[in-house]
């Protein structure tokens, strides 16, 4: 059955589902490799020629790889600037591939748990996305992918340095460990910077909600791995598993516990304001409205808010961003039209009180 | 403000502290360069002034560097980028690699973990490669820490590789 990027629109993607291990705050885990394919350049010095059948070799090889019982292909040289907007917001491509120039395209497969990014800055990469804490099983998942893809391409590999990649800050393992999480409490409390010290101690990188170069949005923090040399794919993971994530996960719920028993209502104040607006607004900007349903979700967790599930949370977030309001909508939207249909929608989507 | 030796504007300003002390000099860009050798490019714009910082302080220059065969890049076009331009760049910058990959990977220098099943261009599998190049280097430290034993232990460990 041939896929169409339409199909992916009306719902979000499995990640957000709410449905994984410890889904309240870690919103989703994300395992990405790099790899490059030998007889050709790293993409700044490839030529034009070279790029495009770089990236002929690596969709066809995807194509016959049998990944999954579906696969579907984008060709982002060619796709519309929308389409392109609308898979960097469900996190299927970077916003670097989107704005690039020149052959290249993503696979996306498995119930878009899987994504394979080719001519980024790296010939292939390779991601795998789950909902809440799921860093083995995302794991499992990519390993095998990679294997099927190698048992075609021969990456480019030096017993010294493995896995060779343009930028040597990814060389080595190739791998880059995400989680994402949400941590409106220690926002809200102040004890954020607790996570940037830490971060810090530990060479992690920490990220707003589109990954490099973003800020942290909606209360979303991305924490990931810097480290990809020397230390084998199975420390890093267990590092995340083990010693980080339970760490940042007890701090948020031990700021999130003593906002509802000690400051319950300063608490309800901010959740009730958030579900006022998010009910009443007529018109709403999208860096608004991820802060509110910030909020909210933290509200629907703690029981202070009864009617709506975190599931139907998890999908605003996604489905109020441009480019999703747009393709719901089937027609561009811009300023004060834009705002007034994303009000409608949320209106619509949280009943009105 | 006008310049301590000219009558154009005083652009840069000097503070020196002599036997104890405190010397203050106005100058024009002109006098600046031809007086105290400061080079003063005007207008130059910030990414350039930080390359040439960098090049200075690693005591390279752009001419000095002689490109790859295979994709043509210097090394100070890499540093320019921050990224190489094919896979030989690894072994033929890795000397001025080693201390960048250091910084950015806590030390490390040798690649752990997965490792292509297929084999390299050597003809030797892959994960062979890996284990030759780790025993190598154990070798060396070994050597170094006057560890004889182990050193034996190694160089027999290193045969048996590269023969089986």
């Amino acid at each position: 059955m041939k896929m169409k990027l339409s199909d992916l629109t009306n719902h979000a993607g499995e990640w957000l589902r709410g449905s994984g291990p410890m889904s309240e705050i870690v919103i989703s885990s994300r395992i990405r490799l790099a790899r490059n394919v030998t007889g050709f350049p790293f993409l700044t010095r490839c030529t034009r020629h070279q790029r495009q059948a770089l990236e002929q070799k690596v969709r066809e090889t995807i194509l016959a790889a049998d990944l999954s019982s579906q696969v579907l292909y984008v060709d982002l040289e060619n796709a519309p600037d929308m389409d392109r907007q609308l898979l960097v917001e469900r996190h299927l491509i970077s916003k670097p591939h989107a704005g690039a120039e020149g052959a290249r395209g993503v696979a996306i497969a498995e119930n878009e748990t899987l994504s394979v990014m080719v001519n980024e800055e790296d010939h292939l990469r390779i991601q795998c996305l789950r909902s809440g804490l799921q860093l083995e099983e995302a794991w499992e998942q990519i390993n095998k992918v990679d294997d099927k893809l190698e048992a075609a391409l021969d990456w480019s590999f030096h017993p010294r340095f493995g896995y060779l990649t343009a930028c040597p800050t990814n060389v080595g393992t190739g791998i880059r460990v995400s989680v994402m999480l949400h941590l409106p409490a220690l926002k809200l409390t102040g004890e954020i910077e607790k996570l940037f010290r830490a971060a810090k101690d530990m060479k992690l990188a920490v990220r707003g909600l589109y990954g490099e170069g973003t800020e942290a949005t909606g209360d979303f923090y991305q924490i990931s791995n810097q480290t990809t040399l020397g230390k084998s794919e199975d420390d890093i993971i267990s590092d995340f598993k083990h010693a980080i994530v339970p760490k940042i996960i007890e701090w948020e719920q031990h700021a999130r516990r003593t906002l509802r028993d000690d400051r319950t209502v300063q608490l309800d104040d901010k959740v009730g304001r958030a579900l006022g607006i998010l009910r009443s607004a007529r018109l709403i900007a999208s860096e608004e409205t991820l802060l509110l349903l910030s909020h909210l979700r933290m509200g629907v967790h703690l029981n202070r808010v009864k009617d709506i599930d975190l599931r139907t949370i998890n999908e605003l977030f996604l489905l109020t961003q441009p480019a999703h309001l747009q393709r719901i909508q089937g027609r561009k939207l811009e300023g004060d039209v834009r705002r007034a249909v994303r009000a409608d929608y949320i209106r619509q989507r949280l009943g009105v009180a | 403000m006008k310049c301590d030796n000219c009558n154009k504007n005083a652009t840069v300003h000097l503070t020196e502290i002599k036997g104890g002390k405190k010397i203050e000099k106005h100058l024009c860009e002109q006098c600046a360069a031809q007086n105290e050798g400061l080079p003063v490019k005007s207008h130059m714009p910030i990414n350039e002034l930080l390359t040439n910082f960098v090049m200075q302080h690693s005591g390279l220059q752009k001419e000095t560097g002689t490109g790859c065969d295979q994709c043509g890049i210097t090394w100070a076009e890499f540093r320019q980028s921050g990224l190489l331009g094919c896979a030989n760049d690894y072994q033929l910058f890795e000397k001025d690699l080693t201390p960048l990959l250091l910084r950015a990977h806590e030390g490390m220098t040798h690649h752990v973990g997965k490792v292509p099943t297929r084999r390299g261009g050597s003809g030797v599998p892959m994960k062979r490669q890996v284990d030759l190049t780790r025993l190598r280097k154990d070798l060396a430290k070994a050597v170094e820490a006057e560890d004889y034993e182990r050193a034996a232990k190694l160089r027999d460990q290193i045969r048996q590789a590269e023969t089986g």
